[in-house]
């Protein structure tokens, strides 16, 4: 990749693929990844091969997140390693068999990958939906990555006035090992509130439509058209909140109701943030103003996490340009 | 007018959890054992767990529906090694509240639900109970949090398979919407509110009060509309049309659209003037329900009070 001169030379993004059902009770992935299977029509796009996939086939038989560990989680260099001759400190259930999603992660790599390889898919768009009033969110894992930074500022122009709000994982302990992170552009789509196992026409549709534009971008891309520079606007993770535990680590308040559905606005200090559920306010205790989101999503009660804290940045993205 | 009396209710149960991943009845359940409230006036009061391993595993059930175990039928069968856990663990449910249909039974069973569909809060009874119903009145007329609406089932007493109708009276209190792993603090707040309301009308009630009768709009169940499906794979095609989803309670008209198919078209309502509840229930996909149908009915209480002798 080149970046003397005025854009950034990037490969063309040939190979791209659609992830549905890493958590199998995230029912838009799921379906709009069944419907694409049996006719992909509506995902072809001229010099662009897109591949819809689900990740997690045993998941979404059983309508559960995972069955034996969490997928998104399950893509990290010690498992992508593991074989029965290099067992190192992953420990392996009895019989010799490693857990559901390790294995599906190391077909998924196999097929996709290998993660950090030329022989990689170029884009990998992961979908999910979240319990969180989030509405759509791009997911981002690295702030260097332009190509990325420009789709994402293309779908957020290309569907204005309506929302799309771009999330910056970047921070070094609370970032994890995605499914999508075995491709060189791992794309994250969130889109909420929607329960688990429930399937609700507009968020289907709106995340429909967000992909619509994203692979727009991509024929648009490999058809020689230049981005120029442009600012992003993303909210950085900054910390996990977890809720008040008594000493046996149960639960003892919920996100108060002036926190509830507040994703991405503003938190200060002295602000109410939890409710015990004899009725008392617990506020937060922070330092300054931060931007909260994932408040109250399902699957985050069981890794400790209420609401994670974001700030607030802009990012420069330099101009690309098919190589 | 006519006036019916009753014996005293002191015996009051609360359960949550009957389906482990609702989760206001599971904490409700929790901060009353925790508080260790046992007694409040002239009624004493229990909380229960319904399906622990469930809501461990956060699961609305282990191997089958808690909250399908209760027909007189299914509460005398054999208990075998076979026997799923939840029949098991209804049978016990029934020897510690009830047993169902007997002096010995507890005077009100209150079991906490929530529901992925938009109807905040309903109250959810058996035929035409005239305590459930003077609660209900009691509740709607005290809540200003939420709407409060009730749904009065058909079934006769034999047939009815649901926990609260072990009590004397019973009354299943569904609140949403919740997405199910969840506690939302709005949510549990009317669902406290409604535990708080039905205690207070009981110990009104024991004290003598005479509870005034009148009128209320109640639904009962007409029927139940599938979601459109593949003939060949049994798979669902469609979602609930954005006109209808969040709209429980609000009447459906012929012509009215009610899915909207993956491919665009539109599915509309033929059929009654009629009020879908339980619109997008995600535990009831697996029921083969998108939707249940209701009609609004009015009912006449007479009034109720304790029996003075």
């Amino acid at each position: 990749m080149s970046s003397y001169g005025s854009s950034v030379r990037v490969a063309e993004a040939s190979r791209v693929a659609i992830f549905g059902g890493t958590h199998g009770n995230e029912m838009s992935g799921v379906t709009l990844v069944n419907l694409w299977v049996k006719n992909s029509a509506e995902i072809q796009r001229k010099r662009v091969e897109t591949k819809p996939f689900i990740t997690n086939p045993k998941a979404v038989e059983k309508c559960s997140r995972y069955v034996d560990t969490d997928l998104n989680r399950a893509f990290t260099p010690e498992n992508l390693r593991y074989t029965r001759h290099t067992a190192g400190n992953v420990s392996a259930p009895a019989g010799d068999e490693l857990p559901y999603e390790v294995q599906r992660a190391q077909e998924i790599n196999r097929i996709f990958g290998p993660k950090g390889s030329p022989e990689a898919y170029d884009v990998v768009f992961d979908l999910h939906n979240t319990t969180s009033n989030m509405g759509c969110t791009l997911i981002l894992e690295s702030s260097k990555d332009h190509f990325n930074l420009q789709m994402m500022n293309y779908i957020k122009k290309a569907i204005a006035p309506a929302s799309c709000l771009v999330l910056l994982n970047e921070h070094p302990l609370l970032k994890y090992s995605t499914s999508r992170s075995v491709a060189k552009h791992p794309v994250g789509l969130e889109v909420g509130p929607q329960p688990q196992g429930v399937l609700r026409s507009n968020i289907f549709e709106a995340m429909r439509v967000i992909l619509k534009h994203a692979l727009d971008f991509i024929e648009l891309f490999n058809e020689g058209m230049e981005f120029p520079t442009c600012t992003v606007e993303v909210f950085r993770v900054l910390d996990r909140i977890d809720y008040p535990r008594d000493a046996n680590g149960n639960i003892i308040a919920m996100v108060h109701p002036n926190l509830q559905d507040c994703d991405w606005e503003p938190l200060n200090p002295g602000d109410p943030m939890f409710q015990s559920f004899d009725g008392k306010t617990i506020r937060y205790q922070g330092l300054g103003t931060v931007f909260p989101t994932f408040i109250n999503e399902a699957a985050y009660y069981e890794k400790q996490q209420a609401f994670v804290t974001t700030r607030r940045e802009a990012l420069v993205a330099s101009a690309i340009r098919k190589v | 007018m006519e006036h019916v009396s009753f014996l005293p209710l002191s015996r009051f149960a609360v359960c949550g959890g009957t389906h482990g991943n609702e989760m206001s009845g599971v904490y409700m359940v929790r901060e009353m054992q925790r508080q260790k409230a046992d007694r409040t006036g002239s009624v004493s009061v229990t909380s229960v767990l319904s399906n622990p391993p469930a809501v461990d595993a956060c699961r609305r059930y282990m191997e089958t529906d808690l909250n399908r175990c209760f027909t007189d039928a299914l509460l005398s069968g054999p208990t075998t090694d076979d026997t799923p856990y939840e029949l098991r663990r209804g049978r016990e449910l029934n020897a510690q509240l009830g047993p169902k249909g007997s002096r010995e039974a507890v005077d009100l069973l209150c079991d906490i639900h929530n529901t992925t569909a938009n109807m905040a809060v309903c109250l959810i009874f058996y035929s035409f109970d005239w305590i459930a119903l003077h609660i209900y009145k009691y509740i709607q007329s005290k809540m200003t949090s939420a709407p409060v609406r009730a749904l009065c089932l058909n079934e006769p007493p034999s047939e009815a398979y649901s926990l609260e109708s072990v009590g004397k009276h019973g009354i299943a209190i569904e609140v949403g919407p919740q997405p199910t792993g969840v506690v939302r603090a709005d949510i549990f707040n009317m669902v406290k509110e409604a535990v708080d309301l039905t205690i207070e009308w009981l110990q009104k009630f024991n004290s003598g009060s005479t509870f005034e009768g009148g009128e209320v709009e109640a639904y009962t169940p007409v029927g139940s509309v599938d979601y459109p499906r593949d003939p060949t794979t049994g798979e669902i095609t469609a979602a609930i049309h954005p006109q209808l989803q969040d709209n429980d309670f609000k009447v459906l008209r012929p012509g009215d659209p009610v899915f909207q198919l993956f491919s665009g078209e539109t599915v509309k309502h033929e059929g009654d003037d009629l009020y879908p509840l339980f619109v997008n229930e995600c535990a009831y996909y697996e029921k083969k329900v998108a939707f249940k149908l209701t009609k609004k009915i009015t009912v006449t209480l007479p009034s109720v009070g304790v029996k003075k002798d």
